[in-house]
């Protein structure tokens, strides 16, 4: 039994963890931008915790519901309403047949993650129901979901979730003074060494340009680079290289002077440099960033990297057991 | 040519074959990655060869990041011996050059362009030295191309023009990009023509369009059925310039299911092209017109 998307908010995507595999062919592994929160939410309903659910950015859906089912909603601050009436965030809660969830307005964060029990359960593709717009992979018919549709949903459902809730301590988001940190390398030797300092140093703001390929950030000086004759193929701009591959969560900065950093739905290559990577422990904190925020890099090395990949899943480990 | 190796974050490593662009630089990167594949290291969850470079993603949880660095390097070694033939094919793709829509697109993008008096084309004729534009489509479409990475997005190839060096056309990049690039143009950056398999976002200089679709996620295309993305590094191209009534045709033939792109299996030495890039071309040729 289905539940019927009434309104769609600004952009809803049906999410899970992606598509692994096919980025050679430049499609992208796509699924939640803040992964932690959509396995959260998929938790506290008793899903498997890479089960699709939907990711409201900016702004929530309106739903109604055909059966009985147990939902949650975590990640950035999206305030549930049941029939009106306000819910908890990071908490689970039943729903009727009939009932309609739709959302206060955003209080923190930038996307929320609402996970059904029995899972969404649209036809995947190459693996994975995450919607791949610009290649109209996955999701809904290849797109974002739109008043109208009808969502299928998995018939495995579990009972007695409603009122588990994620500890405090466990419900990560975004933080004032977000500090996203990144381990130098790629074509990092090319910018010179006060670009290096001053990339560290300088507050950034996150740009209007903000979605699930990347996010780009201004605010920052603009970056010198080691003088050089450019290579056969690379083209003129000193920002140039020849066409490559670009890793996710890659910092390209086209002519030195905005910064973009590569999210889930990144183009697999281009002819941009690179100055390093936002360590994968970092990237979910990205999806919950707003226009106009306030950033600042700090630079790590791949001990760190790892060690905070580790905190990370302990983290993870945590919620489980909190929630089990 | 030494590789230079450097990680993307906790997740990728990238390996530089070299900064330049050449054939030989991507043999080593297609040799290395090839080999990765064949490994089976446990851990590696995606292998990327670009033009002169390419990217092995991999869980660091699975396997840490300096052994699979050790790895590489020792797979390194052996690529340089590696065999630079390729069993291939080659393709004609029909280009409607100077189309009206990507006109229609580069004049709504003529202040983010270098010459805004000129078209994209016009401008590229003129920087590498060619007489008109009819002389520049000629030598554009005269000699075959090589497939030297698949990305970007959604199947779209970088085509290397298969000539040598001092006839290689080369242009800038948009000085910012676009916002709009209409599905299936044919365009060019760098030293590279590519084509854009969806319509979105693009820096590349636009010359044309071509009716035949390479990316297909509903599969229902007849030569798209088995799987939706057309390219694969290696592949040699060949552009063929049609005109408006060639282009609408297709693009009928395309809708009804009845087209077939033109193509021949070949065998790519690198050696043999570069002692002889004329003679090796012109047998690529005789390949596709045979078949």
């Amino acid at each position: 039994m289905p539940v019927n998307v009434i309104q769609s908010g600004i952009m809803t995507t049906i999410q899970d963890m992606g598509r692994p595999g096919y980025y050679h062919l430049g499609i992208p592994m796509g699924g939640a931008m803040d992964r932690y929160a959509l396995r959260a939410a998929n938790a506290l309903v008793g899903n498997p915790e890479e089960a699709a659910g939907l990711e409201a950015v900016f702004m929530g859906p309106e739903l109604e519901f055909t059966e009985a089912a147990t939902i949650a909603v975590c990640g950035g601050e999206l305030p549930p309403k049941l029939n009106g009436q306000l819910r908890e965030t990071w908490t689970a809660f039943d729903v009727e047949a009939g009932d309609i969830l739709s959302f206060d307005f955003l209080q923190a964060g930038a996307r929320g993650y609402i996970a059904i029990s029995g899972g969404i359960a649209t036809p995947p593709m190459l693996g994975s129901r995450s919607t791949y717009a610009i290649g109209a992979l996955g999701g809904y018919d290849g797109r974002a979901v739109q008043p109208g549709d009808s969502l299928p949903i998995g018939a495995q459902k579990a009972q007695g979730r409603a009122g588990k809730s994620i500890p405090n301590d466990l419900r990560r988001g975004p933080t004032e003074g977000c500090v996203l940190r990144m381990l130098p390398g790629l074509y990092w030797h090319r910018i010179a060494k006060k670009a290096q300092r001053t990339f560290f140093e300088d507050t950034w703001k996150v740009a209007n340009e903000a979605d699930r390929m990347g996010y780009r950030f201004q605010g920052g000086q603009p970056m010198e680079f080691v003088d050089r004759e450019q290579p056969f193929g690379a083209g003129s701009d000193p920002s140039n290289i020849t066409d490559a591959c670009y890793p996710y969560g890659s910092v390209q900065v086209p002519s030195g002077t905005e910064p973009i950093i590569l999210h889930r739905d990144a183009v697999s290559g281009g002819g941009y440099f690179m100055i390093g990577t936002i360590i994968s422990a970092d990237m979910d904190l990205i999806g919950q960033l707003q226009p106009n925020k306030s950033v600042r890099f700090a630079q790590v090395d791949m001990d760190q990297a790892l060690t905070a990949r580790k905190e990370r899943k302990s983290m993870l480990s945590a919620l489980r057991d909190a929630i089990a | 040519m030494s590789c230079r190796y450097t990680f993307g974050g906790d997740e990728h490593i990238f390996v530089e074959v070299s900064e330049s662009m050449s054939l030989e630089a991507f043999f080593v990167s297609l040799a290395i990655t090839n080999a990765v594949r064949d490994a089976k290291i446990e851990g590696v969850t995606e292998i990327c060869p670009a033009n002169a470079s390419f990217q092995i993603k991999f869980d660091p949880d699975v396997i840490h990041p300096d052994r699979l660095f050790g790895i590489l390097k020792e797979m390194e070694a052996d690529a340089e011996k590696a065999e630079r033939t390729l069993n291939t094919r080659i393709v004609e793709i029909p280009v409607y050059y100077q189309d009206p829509w990507t006109h229609e697109t580069l004049m709504r993008f003529r202040e983010r362009h270098q010459d805004p008096n000129a078209t994209d084309i016009e401008y590229a004729a003129r920087i590498n030295g060619y007489e008109d534009v009819a002389a520049f489509i000629e030598a554009h479409s005269g000699a075959p191309w090589f497939v030297s990475m698949v990305g970007f997005v959604s199947g779209l190839p970088f085509l290397y023009q298969m000539v040598d060096r001092p006839r290689q056309i080369e242009v800038p990049k948009y000085l910012r990009p676009r916002t709009d690039t209409p599905k299936l143009t044919v365009g060019y950056g760098g030293c590279f023509s590519c084509i854009y398999s969806v319509r979105g976002a693009g820096g590349y200089q636009m010359f044309g369009i071509t009716p035949m679709p390479i990316f297909d996620p509903g599969q229902t295309i007849s030569y798209l059925r088995d799987f939706m993305v057309f390219f694969q590094p290696g592949d040699i191209v060949k552009w063929k310039p049609i005109g408006r009534e060639e282009y609408d045709a297709a693009v009928e033939n395309v809708q009804a299911g009845h087209f077939e792109p033109k193509i021949a299996d070949v065998i790519f030495d690198l050696e043999a092209f570069n002692a002889d890039s004329d003679g090796t071309n012109a047998k690529l040729m005789e390949a596709l017109n045979a078949g």
